[in-house]
């Protein structure tokens, strides 16, 4: 047990100097725009998979909570000029405070009526936001970034890394959870909700607690996109190809294992990059699409189960 | 017999005019029951007749309109299951409800985690001792770190039990674990369930094999269409000309 | 500002609005409502029936309410596939079937969208017929032709279904594998292709319910995002699984946008159906007139 934590947190502090290190060698800026979509498709996974994949909830408000994030941070800027720091912070109880919302509003419903609530939650709010004028309304808003911090030397760079960090943080908390009695009591909820609660465990209050973290790393994920795009609007804030795009990469990885989402991200994410670039955006939903059904038809255990399923053959093999 | 202190001692669970209705169904009908402390009491009664629905009404599945739930003096009429699970209501399932992603020894943890005698078990490697000697209790040490999707019918059923002893309870609702077992099996089973009695544990049993029911209880209560009919001793409820026609038919 | 005649303008607009609603939520109706289906790419399956009509009418002339009667059989085959798919790989392995599903037709539903962008573009299509872009004067009001179509053709499609689930031999059926999948077991029926059936019956009616969709307004291809709501709403809002309360619902929908519109203009308009299909999941967890409790 303890010799995992050890290496965990080594891998996270080498992670990081590599990521600070990129920043300082590499000129060119590519690499920084698209590893931190990358990045940043690592922290909704895994925060999406707190409450859908270790409680079991599909949650399809993805684009809500990064939506929210990305509108924080416009806000804050527009209206204080915060500066970063702040405004993911901001962000992250902001979208702690709407995991609570939501969750009390739509966790009591089960299976598919839960999914299509955080639909409908989604696109209430996008509306909303769309009819806000202060914010830019539909036509959306135009942002200048402000001057970029020491040691790095451009503004993207330093995104890049501040996402990085989102990395550890979402990582950290969800192997936490996972380990500890919050993560065996939602697995027991994912199991069978009437037995859990018999046995103990405070099934709602556990959904709500998954639902207000998982939502506060949304955000928090979503709040730097404003500044990395120096551009939001709406449609595209709230866009349900988030909400599908993270649900895919959490499922491709597989969700019985924190490391699952982040496999996902990693293998989804990449790819998508490669293909906007040498094809085109849209063949990158074409991928997203036929990769979603193709796993959960063919592996719906995600590439986490496939390991799994190969390790315990060749251990039978041995035995 | 042991009737002149029972009736002393103030009552661990106390049922009062307890009315479930579905719909325009009526499932349990104003039924008003105490269940005294050390018990071992039998729920007989045919398909339908409302066993199930009063030990949902107990653990809490189930809210009841009119009627109140009193366990060791507190009203719980209003909480939800896992409350009453950590105030020392456990139960199993007619049709088990393992956790199945989870190993035998896990399924147990989840109990022991968030039910457990926080006075007595405190650190993980106690929950994990308490684990392993309720497993050994139950003869199923040697399946711990088996797949709960992996176990036959008869451990199934006493995983559930170990489960409901995992969150050390006062009152232990064990809903048909025999059904669908062979008869040495039934015997294992109640040879376990009779062991379990007593130590600080009443014991409500729900049985189809009235032999069984016979054998175990102290006392019966026999419901029909959601009304006792007929509530005593085993031999007082089996001599009982309304409990012979309802298991007999009309 | 807002005046008797405004608001009674809304409502017989909304009525017909609701009309058409219906007509493009049947199918689902009976995919989600009776089968449990969680079918998410309905709408997408919708717009790509719209599609098809729109290819029909431009590069052959057909008349678009022709062309989508032409291609029900089409769509009724494409949906005993796509049962059999799902059946196969969810229902078949039993638990997470809804999860698993409901991931697996958005899937599906974003795979339909890019086809239509590669094949078509992402430009908006409309249809040429005689009944589209006129209007009957009633006095002062304007009531577009193409709405009175969808509003017929809308009734026509509940009536029939209604009358199909009601008095046929396979209707009943479809009705009973909804209630009771052993009973019907012991009857000596496969309650796997009566479910069959009726989601090629479901996905039938979709196309058309694709030619109304172009023949009401122009069609682009993430339309289907706007109809997730619209359709869950009025299928929720509906009870599961009726065709006359399906028709109520809708017409409840196409009032309340309507009037929304009118009094708060087309920006807030799209929530309208979310928000009331959220109010009614949040108040009635398993559906207004849920059929399990």
């Amino acid at each position: 047990m303890k010799r995992t934590g050890i290496y965990f947190w080594t891998g996270a502090a080498l992670f990081l100097g590599a990521a600070l290190l990129m920043t300082q060698v590499i000129g060119n800026q590519y690499p920084f725009f698209a590893g931190y979509v990358i990045l940043q498709f690592i922290v909704l996974a895994v925060a999406w998979s707190i409450l859908g994949g270790y409680a079991g909830y599909v949650n399809f408000g993805t684009a809500a909570f990064f939506g929210i994030g990305v509108y924080t941070s416009v806000f804050l800027f527009k209206a204080t000029g915060a500066p970063l720091p702040v405004q993911i912070a901001a962000a992250a109880a902001i979208g702690a405070l709407m995991g609570f919302a939501l969750g009390l509003l739509t966790l009591r419903m089960q299976g598919i009526f839960f999914s299509i609530a955080t639909i409908a939650a989604t696109i209430i709010i996008e509306t909303a936001i769309t009819n806000w004028r202060y914010v830019g309304g539909a036509a959306g808003i135009q942002l200048q970034r402000p001057a970029v911090t020491a040691p790095f030397d451009n503004y993207v760079e330093m995104l890049f890394f501040v996402q990085a960090m989102l990395v550890v943080l979402a990582v950290a908390i969800s192997r936490y959870i996972q380990r500890s009695w919050m993560g065996r009591g939602l697995q027991a909820l994912k199991d069978d909700e009437l037995a859990a609660e018999c046995t103990g465990v405070p099934t709602l209050r556990l959904k709500l607690m998954a639902c207000v973290i998982s939502g506060a790393l949304m955000c928090a994920a979503g709040a730097p996109g404003a500044m990395y795009l120096q551009y939001a609007d709406p449609s595209s804030a709230f866009n349900l190809n988030y909400s599908v795009s993270t649900l895919a990469m959490s499922l491709i990885g597989g969700t019985a294992h924190w490391a699952g989402p982040v496999i996902g991200a990693i293998v989804l994410g990449t790819t998508q990059q490669l293909l906007t670039v040498t094809i085109s955006s849209e063949v990158n939903v074409l991928v997203l699409g036929v990769m979603l059904v193709l796993f959960v038809v063919a592996a719906p255990e995600g590439i986490i189960g496939l390991v799994r399923k190969v390790r315990r053959k060749r251990n039978e093999g041995e035995g | 017999m042991e009737a002149e202190p029972q009736a002393i001692q103030a009552p661990l669970l106390r049922i009062s005019a307890l009315t479930k209705r579905f719909g325009g169904f009526t499932a349990l009908d104003n039924v008003s029951v105490d269940i005294r402390p050390g018990e071992r009491f039998g729920l007989i009664g045919p398909n339908g007749s409302g066993k199930t629905t009063l030990i949902n009404c107990i653990s809490g599945a189930f809210r009841t309109e009119p009627g109140t739930v009193t366990f060791r003096d507190e009203d719980i009429t209003r909480l939800q299951p896992h409350m009453r699970t950590r105030r020392g209501i456990a139960r199993s399932f007619q049709i088990p409800r393992p956790f199945r992603s989870m190993t035998v020894a896990e399924n147990l943890m989840v109990g022991l985690d968030f039910a457990a005698d926080t006075s007595v078990i405190v650190s993980e490697a106690q929950r994990r001792e308490a684990m392993m000697s309720i497993l050994t209790r139950m003869g199923l040490a040697s399946k711990a770190n088996v797949s709960a999707n992996q176990l036959s019918q008869v451990e199934l059923r006493k995983m559930e039990l170990a489960r409901a002893m995992a969150t050390h309870p006062k009152l232990l609702i064990s809903d048909e674990a025999m059904a669908g077992l062979s008869s040495s099996e039934v015997d294992e089973v109640l040879d376990l369930l009779m062991s379990l009695a007593g130590q600080d544990i009443t014991i409500i049993m729900i049985e189809h094999i009235m032999q069984a029911v016979m054998r175990f209880s102290d006392r019966v209560m026999c419901l029909e269409a959601g009304r006792i009919i007929a509530i005593g001793t085993p031999d007082e409820v089996m001599a009982n000309q309304r409990v012979q026609e309802a298991y007999l038919g009309t | 500002m807002f005046s008797f005649e405004l608001l009674r303008d809304a409502v017989l607009i909304g009525v017909l609005l609701g009309c058409f609603y219906a007509a493009v939520s049947l199918g689902l109706s009976i995919a989600f409502g009776l089968l449990d289906v969680p079918h998410v790419a309905h709408p997408a399956f919708l717009v790509l029936a719209a599609y098809v009509v729109y290819f029909l009418n431009e590069h052959y002339g057909v008349d678009p309410l022709l062309a989508g009667l032409l291609i029900t059989p089409l769509f009724f085959l494409f949906g005993l596939v796509a049962y059999r798919l799902y059946y196969e790989t969810f229902e078949k392995r039993g638990s997470d079937a809804g999860v698993r599903g409901i991931a697996f037709f958005f899937g599906i539903a974003f795979i339909i969208e890019v086809l239509i962008i590669l094949q078509f573009g992402v430009d908006q299509r409309s249809v040429t017929a005689d009944y589209v872009g006129k209007a009957w004067r009633i006095g002062e009001m304007r009531i577009p032709f193409r709405l009175v179509v969808a509003f017929v053709v809308a009734v026509a499609l509940t009536v029939l279904l209604t009358l199909y689930l009601s008095r046929t031999f396979m209707g009943r059926a479809i009705r009973a594998v909804a209630q009771d999948q052993e009973a019907l077991r012991l009857m000596g029926a496969n309650p796997i292709r009566i479910k069959q059936w009726a989601f090629g019956i479901a996905t039938a009616v979709l196309g058309i319910a694709g030619a109304l969709l172009i023949i009401v307004a122009p069609v682009e291809p993430t339309l289907d995002r706007a109809y997730i709501g619209r359709t869950f709403c009025v299928v929720v809002m509906a009870g599961l699984g009726s065709m006359s309360g399906t028709l109520v619902a809708a017409i409840i929908l196409g009032v309340a946008e309507t009037i929304v519109l009118t009094l708060f203009g087309a920006s807030w308009a799209p929530a309208i159906s979310f928000a009331m299909l959220l109010g009614v999941l949040a108040v009635r967890p398993q559906g207004l007139f849920g059929r399990r409790s």
